[in-house]
This record gives structure tokens, C-alpha cells and sequence, in this order.
């Protein structure tokens, strides 16, 4: 029943199908006190290593995939957390249930990623007058088009009741919801933060990826203290050096990744074609000269630093600080429902859903804080005019005219 | 147990508080209500407190956009309290103090974050005349995001932080149950107050709609009703369903004549003052004529008729409002069931609580948003989304800015092109 391929290091009970002995030894659970923790160690390395180069070849390859990549790790999400709640019993006396999950899906997907692709769909398709006016009749009837579909559904749930299934079909409704909104909301923003420019997806997920394996290291040799009842295995001493090592590589990664193109530039359509743009104020490095304090071991004489690493440390005291509770809540939730992993897709890890936990919590702050922060400081007249020109026929951009000149107008009247 | 007064007349029980001797009579009897012999007594009641809701809401609507929208967030506040309150088991509830408060935390920021969306425009509106408050406005709104985050994690943070051992299925039930309220609830009232500073027209039509099909479905039944409609809702009968779908589609077209007159329904509230309004209400409150078709009875008195095109969206809202809207009133009814509540709360005699009044609504109040974005403001969206942007981010000498550089590119390309 204990699969040992499904294991993390960080799951209440470890058994492994040969070694009822350990169990004795390890009353007190620890990590430290672990003599197979080489050998899970090992394990969890080399599933580590290839979802890494995996990801790199897809940042490697573009915008475009690196969406596809999200969504095929929704699709699956999706699916080991329909399964968890689903009782076979009922479902048989249901047919046709499943489907309802499925439809559901879909259809949030085409919302969600119909809204946030909409003008990079758009801009795509310019050249072609046809596609054009086929794509932007799509983009205006989009959200009634999905409203539709999703009235559909409720339909469909409401003709399926069935007499003393009522309570289990409103439990999966319910839990249909909640599953893709959880899924989705964390998978549009980090799609709209991709577009953006590949370092606003890049850089927060590097840094839950590199507070997870510091607060392993360091729990490894140094753990001693429990941090919170919920996940036993975790430390206060990987804790607290896992969110330092998190926070300086914030500021390395920062400057390091800055200096691409590929992973700065915003991508305005859905092109796989190189990229080039004026990388904006933020990627600018800024000179500043050491204070005399450090000048005398320090061997450079002055320091670069771009804006934007001082945004990156904002982001790395998020995930080392916040991001940890959303494996938290994980822990508790697989606790309060008697799950050991919610899928076994990824040997040493656990499911997908495992891994992704606190990405989700940072994808969607990550979203938040570049459009309050980032956006709304360049936010200026030539950008916004550049807007106008670009997205808006000559009709619109007369008519945003109009409309602009008569608000100014009353403003000026009302002022005076 | 059961509540005399918590009665509507399509639960699936009807008891009274001395009245056992019925039960026996109605035992093999259909629930229909042409068939209940105190049919008149309870309607009575229902009528008496339909008149004073209906009352009420007149005197709102009169009032203007700030007090409906104030009414609203009174609706609000009173579901979600009937609705938290549902599903809490008053044991488990004793072992986990402060938890309650969690509830109340998460209802504060969805208001916060949902209100603040809609009516950013209209309070940067409202203070324009006055600098210091237009700064300090302007500053909330580019912040109000990332405030409404925050408060959010933050109640994400304590509802870890208070997990307890052996009642976390207990809590995460409660957070999830928490989360499905807030959301239902939201949606409908922020695409209800979306559409109210559109134009009053655009929330009293689909409103009044859903209650004439209440109305005519409850008096076709009461008089014709013989055939069950649903399993779900006994008492639901098809006459009633289609002779209220034919009266609601009816007094969509009628209605909207009348109201589309007033201008005080019809004009968009660009802020949040509450005078008088006066706006060019737009192509689609203005009447054209159509002559009247040969083939209709000599007798009609009228040679050509006066449409507003806006009648014609109003037969489509009808539509929704007879045949969709309904499935809401369904889904509460299975919902009751499935957790076996009668209603969920008491609070107005002869309906129930407050949610079961608003069941329908709140399905008619999503697709009536989602409407009007789609097939009245369309065509602006695009521009809409762009000035507001302009407005909200650019201060008063970068907007003149912007527009001095918009008219001189204009003028550029008008002359390019001829």
C-alpha cells in the first residue's frame, strides 16, 4: 500500500516496504536522526534534476510553450484533485458526472485564457484581414460565449440530481469550483505575468524552487527545532537560512536574468521569433559608488544595480516568509481529508499538485505586485499613447478623443 | 419546528403550528397548491409581504444610485450571514474561538476589493474638484489591489495558524464553504452595481422581471396548475411555468417602454453625487417608428408604433429571466434538500430568508451584466478600458498632455490620408 516511490522527506509517516526496523529508530522522525536519508536523498535529487532541465529547455524555447507547458500541469493538477474527493460508490450510480468536471474545465479555460491572450491573439493576426475580423468578433462576443457554456453546465448539474445523491452532487459542485478557481486564478496570472516578459515568471518561480531545496539542505545538517505542528519535518533552522540564502539569490538571480533580452521583453503577439525592446527603466543598471566602509576589501569601486533587484528582494522575502504556508495549507488539507500525496506522477516529490503548492501562492503575488508596482510605475503618457495607437482602430482612437476632450472640458468648467 | 411564518408555498411541506388534523387529508394527496385548502390564507401572508418589499424598493429606486447600491450591500451583509450560519455546527464551532471573526475578515476584503473595482472611477469622479483629496484618492486606488492581497493572505495566514488537530476537516470545510458564499454572493452584487451606474434601467428591468415571473408563475399555478415540473420543486407546475414565461416576455416589452422614458433610469452615473441627472440617453432609448403591419386586426388603434430598439433586448432578458432564471430557484431547492434545511433563514414572513428572495436574482444579475457588456456596450469596450486607464494613473496636466499628442497624430494621419 505504501508506494515507496511517492515519499517526500516531509510527510508525517516514511515507510518503506522492507524496513519495518527503521520505524523503531525513528520515534523521533527528524531528518538528522534519518539513516536512509542518503539513499530518499538521492531520490528526490534526481527527479529534481530533470523537472529543472526540463523547465530550462521550455524557457529556452519561448512564451508560447512555456504556456503550454502551464497548461498541460493544470490539466493534470486538475485531474489528481478531481480524483481526490471522487467516491467510486456514488460515481457509478452517476454517469455522465465526470463529464460535467471536464465541461466545467474547459470552460474556465477558455475564459481565463481567452481574456488574457485576447490582444496578443489580436495583434497576431493584423496582417490578415479576414482572421482579423473573424478573431475580433470572437474577442467581443468571448465572454457571453463562455457564460453560455457555463450556464450550460449549471443546466446540466440541475437536470442530473438525482433523489438522495443530492448532497454528493452538491459536495463535487462545490468542490469543482474550488478547484478551478484555485487552479486557474494562479495559472492566468502566471501566463499574464509571461507575457510580460519571461523573468516575471521566471524569477518568482526559481526562488520557491530555491527556498525548497535551501530549507531541505539546511534541514538536513541542521535541523533540530519543529516549526509548525502541521508539517513535523520542517525546522526552524531550515526556516531561517533557506530564507536568507532565498533573499541574496533574489538580488544575484535578479541581475543575472536582467541582463536577456529574451527574458525582459514583453511579447505583444504569439510569435516564437526572437525579441527585441527597449528593456525599460527598471532593467537599467544603475551606478552606485561603495561608501568608504567597504571600499578598502571590496574589489570593485563602484556597483551596478538595476531597480528591478530591489524588486526581487521584495519577491524573495514573499516566498521565503508567506509561500511556505501554502505547503502549509497542503499539509493540513491532505491531514484533514486522510491523504498521504494528492498523485504519485513524480517519484521523490509526490503529485504535481505536491509541487506546485507554494508556486500557486507566489504566482498570483508575483501577478499583484508587478501590476501595483512595476506596470503602474510606467505607466506615462508614452506608453499609454502607445496603447491607444496600437491596439485601437482610427475610429476608437477618434472616439477616445472625443470622449477625452469633453471629461478635460467639464473638469476645467468644474474647477473654475 | 416548524415556523408558521417561514413558509413559501413551494416547500415541499406545509405544516402549520395547529393544524395536524390536515396532514392526514393531505397524505395521499399531490402537493399541488390547486388542491390546499388554506391555499388563500397563505397567500395572504405572502401578498402582505410582497407589497412591503415592493414598496421598500420603489422608494430606493427613487432615491438613486447610492442608496440602491447601499441596499444592496444591506441584502449582502444579511445573505451571507444566513449562509455562513447554514452550514456551522455549533459543537465544533465552541472549540475553535475567533473563527467566526475569520469569516467576517474574508467578507470585509471581497467588499473592499469588489466595490473598490467598480466604483474607482466614479469616486476619482466625485473629487476631482478638490486637490488633496484627488491624491489621496488616486494613491488608494493604485494600491487598492495589493491592500485587498494583503488582507486576503493575511486571513490565509491565520486560518493556518489556527488549525487544530482533529477538526481540520471541520475547518477546511468551513473555508471552502467560506470561499463558494463569498464568491456567489459578490459576483451577482458587483455585476448588479456594475449595471445600477449604467443606468438604473439596466438593474430595474431584469429585477422586476424575475419578480413578475415569481408573481404570474405563483398565480397560474394557484389557478391552472396541474402538471409537475421538476422533481426537485413539487409544487412547480408547467402551466405556471409557461403562462409566466408568456407574461414575463410580455411585460419585458411593455416595461421597457415606460421606463426607458425617464431619464433618472436611463443616464449613466458617472460619480458618486446623488442629484438630478440629465444625459443624451443614447440610440437605444430613442424610439422609431414602425408602421403598423397590414396583417394586423382592423380594430388596433394605433397606425404606427413607436419601438425603442432597446425593447428588443428587453425580449431577450425576458427570455432568460422565464426560462434560465428559474433554475436558480432549483438549485436552492436541491441545495435545501441536500442538507436538509427547510429555508435558509426566516426572515421575511411568507418567503423565507433573505437568499431564498434572491436565488433567481442573482442568476438574472450575472447574465444581465454580461449582456449589456457584450450587445449594448460593446462596441466601446476597448476605449472604455483605455480612458479609464487614462483617468485613473495620468494626472490632470499628463492627461492634457495626452490628449494635445492624441490630436496632433490624429490630425497627421487625417491629412496623410486625404
Amino acid at each position: 500500500m505504501q508506494n515507496s516511490g511517492s515519499q517526500t522527506p516531509r510527510v508525517r509517516h516514511r515507510r518503506r516496504s522492507s524496513e519495518v526496523v527503521q520505524e523503531a529508530s525513528k520515534a523521533n522522525g527528524m531528518l538528522v536522526n534519518d539513516q536512509n536519508k542518503y539513499r530518499s536523498m538521492l531520490i528526490r535529487a534526481y527527479s529534481t534534476v530533470w523537472m529543472i532541465a526540463g523547465f530550462a529547455l521550455v524557457i529556452y524555447m519561448g512564451h508560447l510553450y512555456i504556456t503550454a507547458m502551464i497548461v498541460v500541469i493544470q490539466i493534470f493538477m486538475a485531474k489528481e484533485l478531481f480524483n481526490l474527493l471522487r467516491r467510486t460508490h456514488e460515481d457509478r450510480r452517476l454517469p455522465g458526472f465526470r463529464m460535467l468536471n471536464w465541461h466545467f474545465f474547459f470552460t474556465a479555460m477558455l475564459f481565463v485564457y481567452g481574456r488574457i491572450l485576447s490582444q496578443q491573439l489580436v495583434n497576431t493576426v493584423t496582417t490578415d484581414k479576414v482572421l482579423y475580423k473573424l478573431v475580433s468578433k470572437l474577442v467581443k462576443y468571448h465572454m457571453i460565449a463562455c457564460y453560455a457554456l457555463y450556464i450550460a453546465g449549471f443546466v446540466w448539474f440541475i437536470v442530473t440530481l438525482k433523489k438522495k445523491m443530492y448532497k454528493y452532487q452538491f459536495g463535487q459542485y462545490a468542490w469543482t469550483h474550488m478547484i478551478l478557481i484555485v487552479v486557474f486564478a494562479q495559472s492566468a496570472f502566471t501566463v499574464a505575468n509571461i507575457f510580460e516578459g519571461i523573468f516575471w515568471f521566471l524569477l518568482p518561480a526559481s526562488l520557491i524552487v530555491i527556498n525548497d531545496i535551501a530549507a531541505y539542505i539546511f534541514g538536513f545538517f541542521f535541523g533540530r527545532t519543529p516549526l509548525i505542528k502541521l508539517s513535523p519535518k520542517k525546522t526552524w533552522e531550515g526556516f531561517i537560512g533557506a530564507s536568507f540564502t532565498t533573499m541574496i539569490s533574489a538580488f544575484v538571480l535578479a541581475s543575472i536574468m536582467g541582463r536577456f533580452r529574451w527574458l525582459t521583453c514583453p511579447r505583444k503577439d504569439l510569435s516564437t521569433s526572437w525579441l527585441q525592446c527597449d528593456p525599460g527603466p527598471f532593467f537599467r543598471p544603475e551606478y552606485y559608488t561603495i561608501p568608504r566602509l567597504f571600499a578598502e576589501w571590496f574589489p570593485w569601486k563602484e556597483v551596478a544595480i538595476m531597480p528591478v533587484q530591489w524588486h526581487a528582494l521584495c519577491l524573495g522575502l514573499f516566498a521565503s516568509i508567506i509561500a511556505p504556508f501554502g505547503g502549509f495549507f497542503a499539509s493540513g488539507f491532505k491531514r484533514a481529508f486522510k491523504i498521504k500525496d494528492f498523485g504519485d506522477s513524480i517519484p521523490g516529490h509526490g503529485g504535481i499538485t505536491d509541487r506546485m503548492d507554494c508556486q500557486m501562492v507566489m504566482a498570483v503575488f508575483a501577478y499583484i505586485y508587478h501590476q501595483s508596482f512595476v506596470v503602474a510605475l510606467t505607466l506615462s503618457v508614452e506608453t499609454i499613447l502607445e496603447q491607444i495607437l496600437m491596439n485601437l482602430t482610427l475610429e476608437e482612437q477618434q472616439t477616445l478623443f472625443m470622449k477625452l476632450g469633453q471629461i478635460i472640458n467639464e473638469t476645467i468648467t468644474a474647477e473654475s
